[in-house]
């Protein structure tokens, strides 16, 4: 990659005056935090049958385990591949996360018995609500962003007001105006659709400015090129300037799908029964609240886990010429 | 591998089109804004003339032969290539583009294409060839420019004189009668300006109508019928090369030579 130097740096990790201090460090927060005393460290502290009864023994305990494991597994991961190593953090930060999770002593049995509902309901409301508005949301932003580079007035009045607008209103106003707004107007609209309409504004609106920036990049030379050939204006847009502006278009696009998925949730007070809205309901029932928030949440990341592995496929696609 | 076989860049013959010119420029003006770039410019192109047209820099050298495939739009003035006059109508500037084929300084070629794609889509767009014929086509002359087993490269994979007789080789592929060129060896390093003024030269043998804006003094000696010469927006004076380079008779034109020639 052209971002590295030909240079071997010594690594961050493997100098003395950085992981000495850096250990020291976490030692140090360990045990000011009085690591002894959490719910691991209390487990730890069983598990050996020392330092019982000894706050400060159990803290240094605990902080000087805490530190070793850390030592070893840093001094270990060091000798992967870039690779391997990359995955090998990514999992082990998973697996923190998940625990930090776990710590919350959730009732795995309701979680079980809830999330057939939640999945076959609520994930699936969410899916379509986002995958549609996503569809929309682009062919509203192409549109857009094509009125704001013509030449038209008209076009560019409305595309300037409409980014405006959307982007300039809470999303949440944005869904109960049209929700609760057009029937006053005479047309009755159901809550998906409304959802749907209001996600779709707001994003498009973002997404207009993402596509007309991306548009705006390619430079002026490749559209001469492509006039003096003699390509009707359509052909030069869809067959010059977009395939390249795909490139720069696509990671903030994909940052917005990701954004989406998330404020789907925001159609939840509209009464769609989408995954955050029966991640609510369903855990008011039994009080069993942090079960469901947090089955929800891990369905989110997982969905965006999925986006952003389709938008590393599509990225590698439109980068396949190695461009100047 | 050597090819020894005459190379035509030219398929088409010169047409029998009688005594229309290639191009006819009658009192042009151009204004950016308040500037005026071009200033009452007239200038006939005649069929298979080589036209070399050099000035200093922000003479207006681009913006004329830019105005010619409508790449700049001008206030005043006509402009007829191969006879049709060039309006803002899109038949008009369809129909004159269709005829002329133009050169860059940046060579501009399409870096999402490969070579042969880049000379083959304007083809199937414009002209909706077949595909078929069109990769013949594309392939014919990239063989003549002499890109040898590059036509499935992407641009950014050649050196500045392959992309820059791609360039030339994409144009010649929609069959012009008319090649503009803009300062096509300016952004080139030494060693490559050579081959592509070789292409250059190659094509003018070949009966091609050309105007080339350039400062390659022994190209427009070697090749050009004539030599203009403009400053301000304006054609300060015209001749052929022997006279322009060794009698030029207005100081403006003396002083810009005693720079390019050193
Ligand atoms: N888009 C534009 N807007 C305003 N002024 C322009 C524009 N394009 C060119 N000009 C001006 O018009 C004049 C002629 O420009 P032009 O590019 O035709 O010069 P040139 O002879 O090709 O010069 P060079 O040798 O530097 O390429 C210059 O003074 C330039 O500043
Ligand atoms: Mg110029």
């Amino acid at each position: 990659m052209h971002y590295a130097d030909n240079v071997d740096y010594p690594r961050l990790l493997s100098r003395p005056s950085i992981y000495i201090p850096g250990l020291g460090l976490l030692f140090g927060v360990l045990l000011y935090t009085q690591a002894g005393a959490t719910s691991l460290g209390k487990a730890l502290v069983e598990l050996f049958g020392l330092a019982e009864g000894s706050p400060l023994a159990a803290n240094l305990l605990v902080a000087l385990l805490i530190t070793a494991v850390v030592a070893l597994n840093v001094a270990v991961v060091m000798r992967l591949s870039i690779r391997h190593q990359m995955y090998a953090v990514w999992v082990e930060l998973a697996l923190l996360v998940l625990l930090f999770f776990y710590s919350f002593d959730l009732s795995f049995e309701f979680i079980r018995r809830k999330i057939g509902f939640l999945l076959t309901q609520g994930l699936v409301t969410t899916l379509y609500v986002s995958a549609i508005s996503i569809v929309v949301a682009s062919v509203l932003a192409m549109i857009g962003a094509i009125a704001k580079l013509s030449s038209n007035g008209i076009a560019l009045g409305i595309a300037n007001f409409y980014t405006s607008l959307f982007r300039g209103l809470p999303l949440l106003m944005q869904i109960y105006m049209i929700y609760l707004g057009l029937p006053q107007l005479g047309y009755v609209i159901n809550a998906v659709p409304a959802g749907i309409l209001a996600l779709s504004l707001c994003y498009g609106a973002y997404m207009t400015e993402i596509f007309r920036a991306g548009i705006e990049s390619i430079p002026k030379g490749q559209w001469e090129a492509s006039r003096a050939l003699g390509l009707r204006p359509r052909d030069t847009l869809t067959r010059i300037i977009l395939p390249q502006a795909m490139r720069i278009i696509i990671p903030p696009t994909g940052n917005q799908f990701i954004a989406m998925l998330k404020d789907s949730s925001l159609v939840s007070v509209v009464g769609v029964w989408e995954l955050m809205y029966l991640a609510r309901t369903q855990g008011q029932t039994e009080f069993r609240h942090v079960e469901m928030m947090i089955t929800a949440s891990l369905i989110y990341w997982i969905l965006s886990i999925v986006l952003e592995l389709v938008q590393a496929r599509i990225e590698r696609r439109f980068n396949r010429a190695q461009m100047r | 591998m050597m090819q020894k076989k005459k190379l035509s860049l030219v398929e088409t013959a010169p047409e029998p089109m009688g005594a229309t010119p290639a191009v006819q420029i009658k009192s042009l003006s151009k204004w950016y804004g308040t500037f005026q770039a071009l200033k009452n410019v007239n200038l006939t192109i005649a069929r298979g003339e080589k036209l070399v047209i050099c000035g200093p820099s922000g003479s207006g050298k681009s913006t004329l032969i830019r105005t010619i495939n409508a790449l700049e739009s001008f206030q005043e003035g006509q402009i007829l290539v191969d006879g049709i006059e060039l309006t803002r109508k899109p038949e008009a500037v369809e129909a004159v583009r269709k005829r002329v084929g133009m050169v860059f300084q940046q060579f501009n070629l399409f870096p999402h294409l490969t070579v042969l794609e880049n000379c083959m889509l304007a083809l199937r767009l414009v002209r909706g060839v077949s595909q078929k014929v069109a990769e013949e086509r594309a392939l014919h002359y990239l063989g003549k420019v002499r890109i040898p087993d590059q036509a499935h490269k992407y641009a950014s994979q050649l050196s500045g004189g392959q992309q820059q007789r791609v360039a030339i080789a994409r144009a010649l592929s929609m069959q012009p009668d008319i090649m503009l060129f803009d300062e096509p060896t300016s952004a080139l390093d030494p060693e490559m300006v050579k081959e592509v003024l070789d292409t250059m030269t190659q094509l003018a043998g070949e009966g091609m109508t050309m105007a080339v804006v350039t400062h390659e003094m022994g190209f427009a000696r070697q090749v050009a019928d004539r030599v203009v010469f403009m400053d301000r927006g304006e054609i300060v004076e015209q001749g052929t090369p022997s006279e322009f380079f060794s009698n030029p008779k207005e100081l403006r034109a003396r002083t810009f030579l005693s720079q390019i020639l050193h």
